[in-house]
């Protein structure tokens, strides 16, 4: 009987490959979004799997919740709904997607001949949130808090670039 | 059992395929939703490497920053967007050529 | 009282005249309201010099308060340069010498302001001479009470910008600017020498692991230097020559005492208050300053002395044929600037200074008596058109009569006091270090006579007689220009003369007295010790000038010449007096006979021996000479060369240009047309597409990968 966990990856690695080809080639910007959900949620269940418990939810949280939706409303808003069926066109593709599958066979070839360093046995996963919090707030105080003044600076520079030029300004 | 290079192939054609979107398109919301691909895929490298060099915590909040990052770009690079749909009526990337030389 | 109080705030001393100064200065300067106001403006300067004076009565009265070794108060301020080796702080040295000099500048100084607010109401530029007068004090306080060389120097260079502009001062007139241009390049010249004396000791010291400019650091290890020797010469001899001769010019010795007559130009105050009482006496404070190293170079001493004994009879003769009453004034205190230098010269510094200061009591009153004169008679300086003006002006004439005891010397007047105790160092000197001394002795007697004939001549021509009596004697060119009589005082119609303004002679009074009873403060201990009275002067100098050598011991039996020499000296006085006195009242037709016996001798002092004219004729000339030869060489050999020079490029720019015309900028032009045309086909890769820009970039990585694999 195959491995579970074995199967689960199965599925989620194809829906995530598949998410992405909608995504790179799909004419529609709207499935391109939508498709986006996919990746992320295999992602997510990537992330589950390999024991980043508190990761996997983030990823839901912040990316699914958060910057999916953001992208839904920015591609409803700058496009007529109309003609969304065109609005995605790609083009070079006869240059980049050669290119691309070339790249790809070469970090295929890079993944499979690299000796990686790994540890012999994989030990049980365990809660991760409680190690997360504590190494963010020791070790790692300092890019903590920088990444939160620099939401706070993209929060700002975000409105400032996006709102309406007030008149006699 | 599931080795490292099955996650790591996973993970490549992620960002392979981000990459191709980024070049490929023409509209700029479609090059943004193809850097999500390619920073998703870094954020899943670092977990994976954290996982199996038993540094799950850093692993993490490596992946973590990574997504704060891909937060900020999404919302900068929406604004900037907006702001070019706003002066070229378009956000079509082969007519906003003022580059060009 | 808690007088520690003065000596905190001691920069108050120098600080105040600099604030009148800024103050009037400002406002002079940009026409401010305020100076317009006469009250306002000498209420400013006077209540600064007030307020210094205050400040130098507390802190003479601290110093007298500690013990004799503990009066020497080094004020820190501010660390003002430090270059390697050379440390100058702003500092002030509060000691013995430096509150006398303090006392005299700020006491005669607030003295002659109060007087110039009479003597120059009627001035259009009163402001602008409370300024100088202002910064003048400011300058030289700050020479008397720095710590170290350069303050001096800086104080020393201050008070000279001050005497050119105040000698100049009432510039319009050419010769006064003549003068003060006169005075100031005289003066450089001794400067000159002052900062290389310097120089040198500031090196040698250097070299010998003590660099400093510090009067106290000098002072520690100045013996270091003792016996180095520079070309043959001891090196302190040298450094002291070398003071001395910037001491020669600030001073007024001989041969550069050229300037201090014409000096005469300026205003009154000015001539009582710089040029006689505290400026011109800033070289006989630098030599009790470095005393120590005086003490050390014994021919310099001598050098000083000669100088000293010399100028004090040479000037004291020119004095007897001057008929402008300013000018007698002048050279007999070049003549008494000789006698301090004479006192230093013997290494009696105390009774140096002690004559420093009687001096500037007496002269200044006299100075001051003069310019009282001068007003009265509405601005008239020519003594022969005076006389009788003892029942005009009985204030000035009883002030004036008594400084002019004073300045010859008769007991029991200061000047008695300090020339006769010069005069018996000299002597004493010439049994203690060498005959030369004796010399010395001879030439001071010479001029203490000459100083009281001089004397009582200007007082029996001003204020015995008949007003006007003389009038005939001046000669006809002289009578048609008056000397500084048109500054703007046309305001009296009647021409007899008047009593000056009562802050004239409040100043006249004070100083008068202080030259009757001045000299009780350095009685000899000769006279002293009859009355158990101390010389206080000498002692109160002691912690300063205790390296003078061995002339303190000996006084516990005083020789019987001392007193001999005593009664001789004021006998000559007394004599020389009296026959100035009858040779210019009853007896008119005395020197008339001996001028008609030695026209040429007469002629020779009435033209101050011509050395104008020498120094016209050697230097000054020869200077010219030079001047005009360079010139003519600048304007023939040089500018021919350069002319010459300017073809020969013209000609090879020519070729130049054309070369680079064709040859050049064709290269440049190619090099130009290239660049365009690569430019114009590499333009097109530049889509303005960044997708473009990214496959190529994917290109290259994909290319390094496969380079980096196999």
């Amino acid at each position: 009987m195959p491995d579970l966990t074995l199967l689960i990856f199965l599925a989620f690695s194809g829906l995530i490959l598949g998410a992405c080809l909608v995504l790179a080639f799909s004419k529609n910007l709207v499935y391109s979004a939508f498709s986006l959900l996919g990746t992320f949620t295999g992602v997510a269940a990537f992330f589950a799997l390999l024991g980043a418990d508190f990761l996997a939810i983030a990823q839901l949280l912040v990316y699914i919740g958060g910057i999916m939706v953001l992208y839904l409303f920015a591609v409803l808003m700058t496009s007529g709904i109309a003609d969304v069926k065109v609005t995605n066109r790609s083009i070079g593709l006869k240059f980049a997607l050669p290119v691309a599958v070339i790249l790809f066979g070469l970090l295929a070839k890079l993944i499979f001949s690299t000796e990686w360093f790994v540890v012999k046995e994989l030990p049980e996963a365990t809660p991760t949130t409680a190690s997360i919090g504590n190494t963010l707030l020791t070790q790692y105080l300092l890019p903590f808090e920088l990444a939160s003044v620099l939401l706070l600076g993209v929060l700002v520079g975000a409105v400032s670039l996006g709102r309406r030029e007030v008149k006699g300004d | 059992m599931i080795s490292i290079q099955h996650y790591l192939l996973v993970s490549a054609a992620i960002f392979v395929l981000g990459l191709l979107t980024v070049a490929t398109r023409r509209n700029a919301l479609g090059i943004l939703l193809g850097t999500e691909l390619v920073l998703n895929a870094a954020a899943l490298n670092m977990v994976i490497f954290g996982r199996y060099s038993n540094h799950m915590a850093e692993g993490s909040i490596y992946a973590l920053f990574v997504i704060v990052l891909a937060a900020a770009e999404a919302a900068v690079a929406l604004a900037v967007g907006l702001m070019i749909y706003r002066n070229f009526k378009t956000i079509d990337t082969v007519e906003v050529d003022d580059l060009k030389g | 009282m808690n007088t520690q109080f003065f000596i905190d705030y001691a920069w108050i001393i120098p600080l105040a005249p600099l604030v009148g100064f800024l103050i009037n200065g400002i406002g002079t300067f940009l026409k401010l309201p305020y100076v317009r106001s006469k009250t306002v403006v000498h209420t400013i300067a006077c209540g600064a010099l007030l307020l210094s004076f205050i400040f130098a009565v507390g802190v003479f009265l601290h110093l007298s308060s500690l013990e004799p070794e503990a009066r020497s108060i080094t004020r820190y301020l501010y660390t003002w340069l430090q270059v390697g080796s050379l440390k100058a702080d702003a500092a002030f040295l509060l000691d013995p010498l430096s509150s006398v000099m303090m006392l005299i500048i700020t006491g005669v100084g607030f003295l002659i302001h109060v007087y110039s607010i009479g003597y120059m109401a009627d001035d259009p530029s009163y402001s602008r001479f409370f300024t100088y007068l202002n910064l003048f004090c400011f300058a030289m306080l700050l020479l008397v009470m720095g710590d170290n060389l350069l303050m001096l120097f800086i104080g020393w260079e201050g008070v000279g910008l001050c005497s050119y502009l105040l000698i100049g001062f009432w510039f319009k007139e050419k010769a006064n600017a003549q003068a003060g241009m006169k005075a100031f390049v005289v003066n450089r010249i001794g400067d000159f020498a002052f900062l290389l004396g310097m120089f040198l000791l500031f090196w040698t010291m250097y070299d010998y692991g003590h660099a400093s400019v510090t009067f106290k650091e000098i002072g520690q290890h100045v013996g270091l230097i003792k016996d180095v020797e520079v070309g043959g010469w001891p090196v302190l001899v040298l450094v002291g020559i070398l003071l001395f001769i910037g001491a020669t010019g600030k001073s007024a010795q001989v041969p550069l005492y050229v300037w201090l007559p014409d000096a005469m130009a300026g205003p009154t105050p000015v001539s009582g208050l710089i040029h006689a009482a505290t400026m011109v006496t800033a070289g006989i404070y630098m030599i009790g300053r470095l005393n120590f190293v005086y003490t050390l170079a014994p021919e310099a001493l001598v050098v000083v002395a000669t100088v000293g004994a010399v100028t004090a009879l040479f000037a004291a003769t020119i004095g007897f044929a001057q008929n402008d009453i300013k000018k007698v004034l002048a050279y007999s205190t070049v003549s008494q600037l000789g006698y301090m230098f004479l006192g230093m010269g013997t290494g009696a510094y105390a009774a140096g200074i002690f004559h420093l200061m009687t001096h500037a009591f007496f002269k200044a009153c006299l100075f001051l008596g003069s310019g009282s004169v001068i007003l009265g008679m509405h601005h008239e300086q020519d003594m022969r058109k005076m006389g009788g003006l003892k029942k005009y002006m009985p204030v000035t004439y009883w002030t004036f009569l008594l400084a002019t005891i004073a300045i010859a010397g008769i007991f029991p007047f200061s000047g008695f006091f300090s020339k006769d105790e010069i005069l018996w160092k000299a002597f004493e000197a010439g049994g203690h270090i060498s005959s030369w001394y004796y010399v010395l002795w001879g030439l001071g007697i010479a001029g203490a006579m000459g100083t009281a004939f001089y004397m009582f001549r200007a007082v029996s021509m001003t204020f015995y007689g008949e007003l006007g009596a003389r009038a005939h004697e001046v000669p006809a060119e002289e009578a048609s220009h008056g000397h500084d009589d048109d500054h703007g005082h046309h305001g009296h119609g009647d021409h007899t003369p008047h009593e000056s303004p009562k802050t004239m002679t409040f100043a006249l009074s004070v100083l008068a007295l202080l030259s009757v009873v001045g000299g009780f403060l350095g009685i000899p201990y000769a006279l002293g010790h009859f009355f158990h009275v101390p010389n206080f002067f000498e002692h109160w100098l002691e912690p300063v000038l205790n390296h003078g050598g061995g002339h303190h011991g000996g006084h516990h039996s005083v020789p019987p010449i001392e007193y001999g020499l005593m009664i001789f000296s004021v006998a000559i006085a007394l004599t020389a007096s009296y026959l100035g006195y009858l040779f210019y009242t009853k007896r008119q037709d005395l020197p008339k006979k001996f001028v008609a016996k030695f026209p040429k001798l007469h002629a020779l002092a009435l033209n101050k021996y011509y050395v104008d004219e020498i120094y016209q004729a050697l230097v000054v000339n020869n200077l010219l000479r030079l001047n005009n030869f360079l010139s003519a060489f600048d304007a023939k050999v040089v500018d021919g060369a350069v002319n010459a020079v300017g073809s020969v490029v013209r000609v090879y720019s020519r070729v130049m240009g054309f070369w680079d015309a064709t040859f050049v900028d064709g290269l440049v032009n190619g090099v130009a047309q290239l660049v365009r045309q690569l430019g114009r086909a590499l333009r097109k890769t530049q889509t303005g597409r960044i997708q473009n820009y990214l496959y190529v970039a994917m290109l290259g990585v994909v290319i390094l990968m496969i380079w980096r694999m196999l």
